[in-house]
């Protein structure tokens, strides 16, 4: 099968791959890449565990096909935390025990990440409804909820 | 050196809520899942899955397959090991056919189920792999199937599979009817003589699935000489080894299973699925092979529950008491027997202390997929069922339900409605916790309906081996052999490190491959925190004995006389010898020269699991004119025995009641006349999303376990108990139509409210 080189950056740092035409961005980070943070739950749009950044945009990234990367910018949670520090949401997210088998916690924290990054602020409701694409099946939410209020409230005051 | 510490210790390290030691891997994405890893010259292995419901399967052809360039191997029933007759496999709380096991991973002659699979292929890449699948050809011929558990008991019902009834089930009944068993005591024609109001309801329950949101993988690699290693996501690394070495007739010793980190299991990573059928493609083409499942296969292939159908009977009299309780359950496994029924037909009237009751439990053959165990097999369902008919009890009186059920509460001393007597339980302190909080005297709107529901399950301790190292810079590994499914690293650490007296910081918990460590019973019954926990002071109790007699032979003298407190070796008393305490990282600094490495551990099966109890109240809105419900509030109170990491014990709780509620309100297999599923992917398969739910309140007793030296119980399966039942009685005031199906879907309680219009 005919391949195609993409040439993109991901989390600030520059990267090429050889992909099928079909192949999508969650196959290529986790198979090309070596970058297996990000999940296939689903493939179908449905769990968000594979979530990532698309220039800024929180994208499924099993929707995405991997040649739309190329010229692009892609955020993983292997970039989240900066070297040994921890994101402030990863933090909360250990403190406040808001992960339990953990396989949905890169998505979710992929995704928190952009909630907070357009509004610093949130109520538990928005919180809610932000992550209602984000499915996890072992804490109930409750304590995911807590860690995003907790990790919001020390950035702003940061 | 007192060993035997009473129930009454005051903890300095458990009950804490430090982070857990897997924390920072799995919020950076490092830490390694099923499908996370690769090996040099690794295939693809993809399963063909039948696209009927029930077929006889004539012959396979696989040559075109094998014959497309890129294809290394392709297996199908016949590629496993010959079985001389069937074994029975002891998985600690439940039990399996191996021949089931075998020909649920391939079809043999006929396949089951929607989704069974009957051929494999490895190939070098998935585009090879999925075009090899559509060049086997096989040739079915498609037989009537049956898909609901009360139309399988019918006598005309098509067979799922001949000659498989227990001895115990009686003469002319369907061929599908596989198990029976029967549970209760007193005389119930005298119970129901002396009930002022007797109610009969029959329910219904859909079978719904785990939910993981990780998908099963595994890679698996075989070497010439008779070797294999297995890497996968199972709940029970032990059991995956025991299994797959008999169906590919191997020695238990040549296969070594790692389990990676899991994304969820609920029970339903007890079996295997896919690592026998990864191990055969790996043999036969000689190169390392990995399989992923997809969702759609995750739904058609694994899980689900049981399917059930139960009709329950109560009596009461007007101050309350219950008289007599009786409750036949009709459960269906799926396309193999099962004995979930038995743990139903248990479960169902444990809550209540009752002179007369007696429950009936068939399992019963279906074309649907094999079920696994999934929170409290069985549970769920029965009490579902009797607690429904309890409260229209209570209604019916203008009774109080909590008074009612306190009243009736089952307590130390009373003998279970399935036999044994109870021990010291929490039963009646968390109803009269629930009394006391805030949310159950709340008010509540019009259009609201407040519900409540016990629950019970029976835990389990079972098959455990821990070694513990002591290293000699002062800290501690421990080497367990239960997958963390839940912050367990860190509820054994906790418990190690309040054992020798040292900080928690200073311990680290391995999850061993089956290579490294003796067996352990897979990660069910709620048994971890339990039995692990329990093998994990008796490992540091035996440390703590090696190291106070290093400490006697440091000091020349006896090692009777000498204790371990707070962390160090100490001289019992004044006439043993006046010398300064030894730390546990002095006496491991100088074990090169005292005797050699410092070690304990401890190979046991676990007893006195120590049953548990929860109540749940739950208020809800529901909209009469779409019939959807809205959970407005939810409060989980549960006896945790003694909440080793708090924060862990009530995610535990939070989740499972999250669980329930999914079940309750909109989880379910939906099948076509086809006998198909159709709802194979989370978009129709609806489990709770965020925006679904409030905040799950919880409060936490601790009603010590006398089976275990901190009084723990375990708290994982419980919390889905009661849910079902709170949900149902919600909704049922809300609308003042009893409902008596599940899930409670929108049309359903839309039906349920133009009924009584």
């Amino acid at each position: 099968m005919k391949t195609i080189q993409v040439a993109t950056t991901v989390n600030g740092d520059g990267a090429e791959f050889v992909c099928g035409h079909d192949e999508t961005l969650l196959d290529a980070l986790r198979n090309r890449l070596g970058l297996t943070g990000a999940k296939e739950g689903c493939g179908t749009g449905d769990c968000g565990a594979c979530s990532v950044r698309l220039d800024d945009r929180l994208v499924c990234s099993c929707l995405v096909l991997a040649v739309e990367a190329e010229g692009a910018r892609i955020d993983t949670i292997e970039g989240l935390a900066q070297g040994e520090t921890l994101h402030p949401l990863q933090q909360s997210f250990i403190d406040l025990a808001a992960l339990q088998c953990g396989i949905c916690t890169p998505g979710i924290l992929v995704a928190a990440k952009a909630l907070l990054d357009r509004n610093p602020e949130p109520t538990d409701t928005e919180i809610r409804y932000w992550l209602a694409g984000n499915l996890c099946r072992c804490t109930g939410y409750d304590k995911i909820v807590r860690a995003v209020q907790d990790a919001a409230a020390k950035m702003r005051s940061a | 050196m007192a060993l035997d510490s009473s129930s009454k210790r005051v903890f300095k390290v458990v009950g804490t809520r430090p982070p857990r030691p897997d924390g920072v891997d799995k919020v950076t994405g490092r830490a390694l899942y099923g499908a996370d890893v690769s090996a040099p010259g690794m295939l693809v292995g993809r399963i063909l899955r039948s696209p009927h419901a029930h077929a006889r399967i004539r012959a396979i052809d696989t040559t075109a397959a094998e014959a497309l360039p890129g294809v290394k191997a392709v297996v199908t029933a016949r590629d496993f090991a010959r079985l001389e007759g069937d074994k029975i496999i002891d998985m600690g709380e439940d039990r399996t056919s191996l021949r089931d096991v075998r020909d649920n991973c391939l079809a043999r002659d006929k396949a089951l189920y929607d989704g069974h699979a009957v051929a494999a292929v490895a190939a070098l890449t998935p585009e090879i792999a999925r075009a090899a699948l559509k060049l086997i050809a096989v040739d079915y011929e498609i037989l009537p199937h049956v898909i609901d558990v009360d139309a399988a008991m019918r006598p005309e019902a098509p067979v799922v599979l001949a000659g498989r009834a227990h001895e115990n089930v009686p003469g002319g009944m369907s061929p599908n009817v596989t198990n029976h068993c029967e549970f209760g005591h007193g005389d119930l024609e005298a119970g129901f003589a002396q009930a002022d109001r007797i109610v009969e309801r029959s329910f219904t329950t859909a079978a719904t699935h785990q939910g993981y949101i990780e998908p099963h993988a595994c890679l698996a690699s075989v070497t010439g000489d008779g070797r294999a290693d297995l890497w996968c996501c199972t709940q029970g690394q032990y059991n995956v080894r025991d299994i797959c070495a008999e169906l590919m007739g191997m020695q238990a010793s040549q296969l070594r299973v790692t389990a990676s980190e899991i994304g969820g299991g609920f029970g339903g990573k007890t079996v295997v699925f896919i690592e026998p059928v990864a191990l055969l493609l790996a043999r036969k083409s000689g190169r390392p092979v990995k399989i992923v499942m997809s969702r759609e296969e995750v739904f058609r292939a694994t899980g689900p529950t049981v399917s059930a159908s139960i009709d329950v009977r109560i009596g009461m009299a007007r101050d309350g008491r219950i008289t007599a309780g009786e409750a036949v359950l009709r459960y269906s496994g799926g396309a193999f027997p099962c004995e979930t029924v038995d743990m139903g037909a248990q479960a169902a009237f444990a809550c209540y202390d009752l002179r007369a009751v007696r429950t009936l439990g068939w399992n019963v053959l279906t074309n649907r997929p094999k079920e696994a165990a999934y929170r409290a097999p069985g549970a769920p369902q029965a009490i579902y069922a009797v607690e429904s008919v309890v409260d229209e009890l209570c209604q019916g009186f203008g009774l109080d339900p909590l008074e009612v059920r306190l009243r009736n509460a089952a307590r130390k001393g009373t003998k279970s409605s399935y036999g044994p007597t109870f021990e010291a339980i929490g039963l009646e302190a968390t109803l009269e916790a629930a009394k006391a909080h805030p949310h159950y005297s709340a008010p509540l709107g019009p259009g609201q309906g407040r519900g409540l529901s016990a629950g019970f399950w029976f835990n389990f301790g079972g098959n455990t081996s821990v070694s513990l190292s002591v290293n000699t810079d002062g800290t501690v590994g421990i080497t367990e052999g239960n997958p963390d499914i839940g912050g367990s690293r860190a509820s054994i650490s906790l418990m190690a490190a309040e054992e020798l007296g040292i900080p928690y910081e200073r311990v680290r918990a391995t999850i061993a491959d089956t290579s490294s460590l003796g067996h352990n019973d897979v990660t069910d019954g709620s048994r971890v925190t339990f039995a692990v926990g329990l093998a994990t002071i008796k490992a540091a109790r035996d440390a703590k004995q090696k190291m106070c007699a290093r400490a006697a032979r440091i000091w020349g003298i006896d090692e009777e006389a000498v204790l371990w407190e707070d962390g160090a070796a100490k001289p019992s008393g004044p006439n043993a010898g006046d010398f300064p305490p030894m730390t546990l990282a002095e006496i491991a600094a100088v074990s090169f020269k005292t005797g050699g490495p410092i070690a304990g551990h401890n190979e046991a099966h676990a007893d006195g699991a120590g049953v548990s109890f929860g109540v749940h109240i739950c208020d809800v809105e529901v909209d009469r004119e779409t019939g959807a419900t809205k959970v407005l509030r939810y409060t989980v109170i549960q006896d945790a025995g003694k909440a080793v990491h708090p924060d862990y014990v009530e995610g535990q709780m939070q989740g499972g009641a999250v669980q329930g509620i999914g079940w309750a309100l909109n989880e379910e297999y939906i099948y076509g006349e086809d006998g198909r599923l159709q709802n194979a992917g989370f978009l129709d398969y609806r489990v709770p999303v965020a925006s679904d739910l409030p905040q799950i309140d919880t409060v936490i007793l601790e009603i010590p376990n006398p089976g275990h030296p901190y009084g723990v119980r375990g708290v994982g399966e419980t919390p889905i108990v009661p849910p079902l039942a709170a949900l149902s009685n919600a909704v049922s005031r809300a609308i003042g139509h009893r409902m008596t199906r599940l899930p409670m879907s929108p049309p359903r309680v839309l039906e349920a409210i133009n009924a009584g219009r």
